[in-house]
C-alpha cells in the first residue's frame, strides 16, 4: 500500500516529515528487521534503479543505502568522489544531477555544500534523498539515531540525550535535533569545547520548538543522559587548519568516564566513524550501542526506500 | 523648538523627483550607495542626518531631484530602514506616499555569508534565497543552508564591504 506521506518525497530535512510518518518508518523498519532476520525479504524494488551520487566520500551511509537496494532487489549505480566524474571537468552540479536523474528512480545524494540536496530535489523530478549536505542535515541518519534510541528504550519521549563533541559542524547533532523536535525528550543536554558549541540558528529552532537545551563544557555534564551521543571533530569541517589544532582531542569517552559519571543504563551512540573521542574499550561494555546503531542502518533504509519507492 | 520648522529651514525644495523619509538615523549615505548614487551624476540631492522625529526619535532624509528608485531598490531600502517611507514629488507637492515593506522572501537581492553555501557555489543556475525571521532587528535566513543574516551582515553586504 502506498503511503501518501513518503512515496514519492524528497527526504531532504527530516522537518519535511511529521512525527506520524517517523513511527510509520520505524514500524516499516522493524518489518525489515525481522524479514531481515529469518531471510524472508521479498524483492518489492526489483524494477528500480538507484542513483548513488556521493560527491563527498561515505563508507556507511553508501553501503548501506546500497545493501538495502539491493535487498529489495534494486539495482545500483553511482559514484563515490568527484575524480574520475564530468564534474572534475567543470560540468555544474546541477547538470550532472540533471543527467542521473533521467537514468534512475531515486537518487541518494552527498555533497560538501550545504543546501546541494535541495537544490538537487528542485531539480530532480524523481526523488532525492539528502546522505548529507554539508553541515546541514542528514537526515536518514537522524532517523536511524531516533530508531535505535527506540530499538533500546522502547521509546524517545521522556528520554535525556547528551550530545558530545563536534555541534557546530555536525550535520547528525543539528539533523538529530530537529527530529527530536518531534518528539518530546526530557532534556537535550550539549557538552563540547567552547569553539565548537551549537550553531546559533540550531539553538534558536531548538528554543522555539520548546526543546530543553542546556550548554556544557565538561564530561560530567552526561550524568543524566540516557544516551550519549558521541560525534568526532571533522577536520574536513574547519575552515582554518589551526582551529582544529586546538580542539581536536579535547574530549574522549572511555569506559573509565562512563563508569564514574555515567548511568548504568546509558547507552552510547556514534554515528561513526570514530577518530579517538570514543575509546575501543567501551566496545564491549553495556555501554555500547553504536555497532547495534550501524547495523539497524540497513533495515531503516530499507524501510525508508520502500516507503519513498512504493515497493509493498 | 518646533521640529517642522526645522526640517523645512534645512531642506530646500525640489520639483520634481522623490524624498525618502524616515529612514533610520545614520543610515542616509547606505542609501545613497544602495542607490549607487555617488553624487556626482548631476541630479540635485539633499541629505538631512539625525533630525528629531515624532515617531523614531531621530531620522534621516534623503531628496532625489528627478529620481526614482525601483523594487529592488525599494526591497534593499527595506531591510536596513523599514519604516522608510516614499513620497514622490511632482511640481512640488507630494502626489504619492507609501511605504516601503519588508517582503518574506528576498530572493537574489543578497548573498548567503556562508562560503560553503550551494547558492555560493559557481556557476550553478541557483538564486539565493531568504526567509524573514525578525522585522525589529532584521533577521533573515538563507532558505538553502540556514544561515542567519543579521541586520549587520545586511549592511556591510550593501555597501560592498563584504568579501
Ligand atoms: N517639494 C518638496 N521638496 C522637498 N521635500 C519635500 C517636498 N514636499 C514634501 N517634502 C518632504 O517630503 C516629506 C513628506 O512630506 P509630507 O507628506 O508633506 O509630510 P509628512 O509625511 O511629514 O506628513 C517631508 O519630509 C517633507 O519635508
Ligand atoms: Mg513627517
Ligand atoms: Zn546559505
Amino acid at each position: 500500500m502506498i503511503n501518501m506521506g513518503w512515496y514519492n518525497k524528497d527526504v531532504v530535512n527530516i522537518l519535511d516529515f511529521s512525527r506520524e510518518d517517523i513511527e510509520l518508518l520505524f514500524s516499516k523498519a522493524d518489518e525489515m528487521r525481522a524479514q531481515l532476520k529469518d531471510k524472508s525479504v521479498k524483492k518489492t524494488l526489483s524494477n528500480k534503479i538507484i542513483g548513488i551520487a556521493f560527491f563527498e566520500p561515505s563508507t556507511r551511509t553508501r553501503m548501506s543505502f546500497e545493501t538495502a537496494a539491493k535487498r529489495l532487489g534494486a539495482d545500483t549505480v553511482g559514484f563515490t568522489g568527484e575524480e574520475g566524474t564530468s564534474v572534475a571537468k567543470g560540468e555544474t552540479f546541477a547538470d550532472t544531477i540533471k543527467m542521473i536523474d533521467s537514468y534512475v528512480d531515486a537518487i541518494v545524494l552527498r555533497h560538501k555544500f550545504e543546501g546541494a540536496a535541495l537544490f538537487a530535489s528542485g531539480i530532480a523530478q524523481n526523488p532525492v534523498i539528502n546522505g548529507g549536505d554539508g553541515k546541514s542535515h542528514h537526515p536518514t541518519q537522524a532517523m536511524l539515531d531516533l530508531y535505535t534510541t527506540k530499538t533500546l528504550f522502547g521509546e524517545i519521549d521522556g528520554l535525556t540525550f547528551a550530545l558530545i563533541g563536534d555541534l557546530k559542524y555536525s550535520r547528525t547533532v543539528s539533523s538529530l535535533i530537529y527530529g527530536l523536535s518531534m518528539f518530546k525528550p526530557k532534556e537535550i543536554i550539549l557538552i563540547s569545547p567552547q569553539q565548537l558549541k551549537l550553531r546559533e540558528e540550531i539553538k534558536l529552532f531548538a528554543v522555539d520548538h520548546g526543546l530543553k537545551i542546556r550548554e556544557e563544557e565538561n564530561i560530567e555534564a552526561i550524568s543524566e543522559a540516557d544516551i550519549i551521543y558521541v560525534t568526532r571533530i571533522q577536520k574536513e569541517r574547519f575552515p582554518d587548519l589551526q582551529e582544529y589544532e586546538k580542539v581536536k582531542g579535547s574530549y574522549k569517552i572511555n569506559k573509565k568516564i562512563l563508569e564514574t559519571h555515567a548511568k548504568k543504563t546509558a547507552k552510547v551512540l556514534h554515528p561513526l566513524p570514530r577518530v579517538d573521542e570514543l575509546s575501543p574499550d567501551v566496545d564491549n561494555t553495556n555501554y555500547q550501542a553504536y555497532f547495534l546503531q550501524a547495523s539497524l542502518g540497513v533495515p531503516l533504509r530499507m524501510a525508508l526506500l520502500s516507503l519513498v519507492l512504493g515497493g509493498d | 523648538m518646533d521640529t517642522r520648522k526645522d526640517e523645512k529651514l534645512l531642506v530646500s525644495k525640489i520639483e520634481n523627483g522623490t524624498v525618502i523619509d524616515h529612514i533610520n538615523s545614520g543610515r542616509a549615505l547606505v542609501v545613497l550607495k544602495i542607490l549607487n548614487i555617488k553624487g556626482n551624476e548631476g541630479y540635485r540631492i539633499a541629505i538631512v542626518m539625525n533630525v528629531p522625529s515624532t515617531t523614531m526619535g531621530k531620522k534621516d532624509i534623503v531628496k532625489l531631484e528627478d529620481y526614482y528608485p525601483n523594487s529592488e531598490d525599494l526591497e534593499k531600502i527595506s531591510l536596513i530602514s523599514p519604516n522608510a517611507t516614499i513620497n514622490i514629488i511632482k511640481d512640488y507637492e507630494v502626489i504619492k506616499k507609501y511605504k516601503v515593506e519588508i517582503p518574506n522572501k528576498i530572493k537574489g537581492t543578497l548573498k548567503c555569508n556562508n562560503p560553503t553555501c550551494i547558492t555560493r557555489k559557481s556557476n550553478e543556475p541557483i538564486t539565493s534565497s531568504f526567509t524573514l525571521l525578525s522585522k525589529d532587528k532584521i533577521k533573515l535566513q538563507c532558505d538553502y543552508c540556514g544561515s542567519i543574516l543579521t541586520e549587520d551582515d545586511v549592511i556591510k553586504e550593501l555597501i560592498g564591504e563584504s568579501q
